[in-house]
């Protein structure tokens, strides 16, 4: 069957059960766009190509579907960088095709021409750029198949326009043939049998579990392999969901902002189990005297992210499903180590209580964000999907919301991408048009793609966003404080615009709360609304810092209490 | 960027355009360290075949070869250091002659196993094949005489063991 580029384009997307693209017009994608002009495909017509992306992350974050970006060439492709490195950084799937000037004019200067194949190369997963019609249909299964597979990632497709107008016969490959690219899923059993053998050895084990529990959809099988042997469990940012937030071991996040008690048994434990997770720097602190006194097991998909920043004992390679279930077969011996590990346990309940994350609010003072985030977290039951944007809105997200289930906690850990919260929450929505979904934002953040507000008034989605307004950039000003000797450089970004004011201006709903009794009233309200964006704005007190506090190149020990 | 043993890495890739820049990108964007980089067609045209030479310790090493394995167009990384291989590289080294140094220099020519492949009143230009040790040799020997212009290749290299493909 004849069919123009754009037409394949819209076919390889149903052969992909692609249900909604997040996309800008532009030049160089009219033919697609055209197409999809009668096209039975949600498109979702954003403000500004970043938060297309990010919308398209947030989607994928929330569904575990890769999120799909359309955009033109030029200032509409280099637009989706940021959102791209984002995806990456977190290893979030995604396709975005970005139209590109005709293939006789690339490498000419034309208009609106960049270069986005070269500029994206370091920031993609893969990237391609599509010189002829041909080897569209085969590129695009391969694209798809390369973002969600192994360890996931976003993929670029750069379409020229002559590609999009050319004509072939469309058949949709029904395999992937990429004998350079294998992702081994299965972990060696060698490796697996000697990993439970250390772990049933230990006597002071914590189980580091991160964001690969997440993209790998293990969180049932964590729990299970968690309860069974009764080893406390610690996420890192990107982890938080992945086991039960409520759970009796659980202790709460580690690392820079994390608890007491997840620190302390870091520093303590004789047998780290890291699933999932990388060993950022915000998560190890000083790397030297990271885990003094642990053997470390390592369950990772990525081989790279094995032994690059600390030297591993057992490492395994796989998918982290594959893994935890071996693991969870050959597992004997269990209810005996779960005894055997109480003292340790105990210990770590003493630190639990010895320094807790407070949330209390004296009525006669100005509001916490603390209080806030706390009262979200009561008042929608935990069962909301939110999203963050970056600094100190999203530590005390991180601190103060448990997260039951996985793909609840949408947040740029990686990268750190201010912006990065309400186009991630509109894409959230999207996937799940029933669900609460609140962005808990600062107010210098949510200025970075406040123009999404529209998209969200236009596709009537009831996205909730509570914006912690404390007049400054919090985390930067906080850095400051403590080693900047209170040198407020450039963070004090004052009591404007009127949030209330601009988001009724969109076309959504405001809603302010300046004193801690209000604050329950204002969420009660803006839960109700479920026909537009409402926007939350809490005047909180600008002094309140995030705390527990590991500073920069300092061990996890040494933290700053409150 | 920590020094540590050099290492002569063979990599096999899909060949595409972009493949040679991930690859640089990939050395650049990490800080790792090239000295040398060959590239070039194999039997099968689809595949191009990489000689890269760069230094690290084993945890660079062993990231450089991670990193060169994730890269989807990426086939085969073989690390060559630690086992038999061949190693050469091609110089072409123009000479300033006189009247009564011509002789020496044809004799170093001659013990080197070089070729003159151009000559002209005031110079003579060789070829050189060889592994680095008697590129540099050679290249020793003639500095007194005046080098006016040299180019290397930089290192191919091809193991002994048939498992090194």
């Amino acid at each position: 069957m004849k069919k123009s580029g754009a037409e394949i384009f819209l076919e390889c997307l149903k052969k992909e059960k692609v249900d909604t693209i997040f996309g800008y017009p532009g030049g160089a994608v009219l033919p697609i766009y055209d197409v999809l002009y009668k096209a039975d495909m949600r498109h979702i017509l954003v403000r500004h190509e970043q938060g297309a992306v990010h919308m398209a992350d947030g989607y994928a974050r929330a569904s575990g579907r890769p999120g799909v970006v359309l955009v033109t060439s030029g200032p509409g492709a280099t637009n989706t960088v940021t959102g791209l490195a984002t995806a990456y950084s977190d290893s979030i799937p995604m396709v975005v095709f970005t139209g590109q000037v005709p293939t006789a004019l690339i490498g000419n200067d034309a208009f609106q021409e960049a270069d986005i194949v070269g500029i994206t190369r370091p920031c993609t997963k893969h990237n391609y750029l599509v010189k002829d019609v041909k080897d569209l249909a085969r590129i695009v299964k391969e694209a798809f198949y390369i973002a969600t597979t192994g360890r996931p990632g976003p993929v670029l497709i750069d379409l020229p326009k002559d590609v999009q107008t050319a004509v072939t016969d469309f058949s949709y490959p029904d395999n992937v043939d990429i004998p350079s690219y294998q992702p081994n899923l299965k972990g060696h059993s060698g490796q697996i049998k000697k990993a439970l053998k250390l772990i049933l050895a230990s006597e002071r084990p914590v189980i580091y579990a991160g964001g690969g529990v997440i993209s790998s959809n293990a969180a049932a099988e964590l729990t299970s392999f968690v309860r069974k042997l009764g080893i406390p469990v610690t996420n890192t940012l990107m982890g938080l969901g992945g086991f039960p937030g409520d759970d009796p071991l659980f202790m709460g996040m580690l690392g820079m902002h994390g608890t007491y008690a997840a620190n302390m048994a870091m520093t303590n434990t004789d047998c780290l189990i890291a699933i999932g997770s990388r060993f950022d720097d915000r998560v190890t602190g000083k790397i030297d005297e990271f885990v003094p006194y642990a053997k470390i097991i390592h369950l990772d998909v990525d081989p790279t992210s094995i032994s690059k920043n600390v030297a591993v004992d057992i490492p395994i390679v796989g998918d982290i499903k594959n893994v935890l279930k071996v693991m969870l077969k050959e597992l004997t011996g269990a209810a005996k180590f779960k005894r055997s590990i109480k003292a340790w346990r105990t210990e770590i309940d003493g630190w639990a209580a010895t320094h807790t994350l407070s949330a209390k609010q004296d009525k006669k003072k100005k509001i916490r964000p603390q209080y806030v985030v706390d009262r979200l977290y009561a008042l929608t039951k935990g069962d909301a999907i939110i999203t963050t944007e970056v600094g100190q809105n999203q530590m005390w997200s991180a601190q103060f919301y448990k997260y039951k289930n996985p793909r609840t906690f949408l947040t740029s850990g990686g990268l750190g991408t201010m912006g990065y919260g309400l186009p991630a929450a509109i894409g959230a929505q999207v996937a799940f048009p029933e669900k609460t979904v609140i962005d808990i934002a600062g107010d210098g953040s949510i200025q970075m793609n406040i123009q999404e507000l529209a998209t969200a008034v236009d596709q009537k989605l009831p996205v909730k966003i509570a914006i912690l307004n404390n007049r400054f950039l919090g985390m930067v000003r906080q850095w400051q404080e403590l080693f900047f000797d209170k040198r407020y450089s450039s963070t004090c970004i004052g009591n404007k615009p009127d949030f209330v004011k601009l988001i009724e201006a969109y076309g959504g709903v405001g809603l302010r709360a300046k004193t801690p009794d209000e604050v329950d009233n204002v969420i009660k309200q803006a839960l109700k609304i479920t026909d537009r964006p409402v926007l939350m704005d809490f005047v909180v007190d600008a002094t309140e810092d995030v705390y527990p506090m590991v500073p920069a190149g300092q061990p996890l020990n040494k933290m700053l209490l409150v | 960027m920590d020094k540590g043993v050099r290492h002569t890495i063979s990599v096999s890739v899909v060949n595409e355009f972009g493949v040679l820049s991930r690859i640089a990108g990939l050395f650049s964007g990490r800080g790792f360290n090239i000295e040398s980089l060959c590239v070039a067609e194999t039997l099968d045209p689809k595949v191009s075949r990489m000689t890269i030479v760069t230094t690290g310790d084993d945890r660079i090493l062993e990231q450089i070869t991670k990193q060169l394995n994730k890269l989807v167009n990426v086939i085969k990384v073989y690390d060559l250091t630690g086992e038999e291989y061949f190693e050469r590289e091609l110089a072409l080294i123009k000479v300033n002659i006189k009247q009564d140094t011509r002789t020496e220099i044809l004799s170093i020519v001659d013990i080197f196993r070089a070729k003159i492949v151009d000559v002209s009143p005031r110079s003579y230009t060789l070829e050189v094949t060889g592994d680095e040790n008697k590129i540099r040799a050679i290249t020793e020997l003639l500095r007194p005489f005046g080098i006016k212009e040299i180019v290397r290749t930089g290192r191919i290299a091809l193991g002994r063991s048939p498992k090194a493909k």
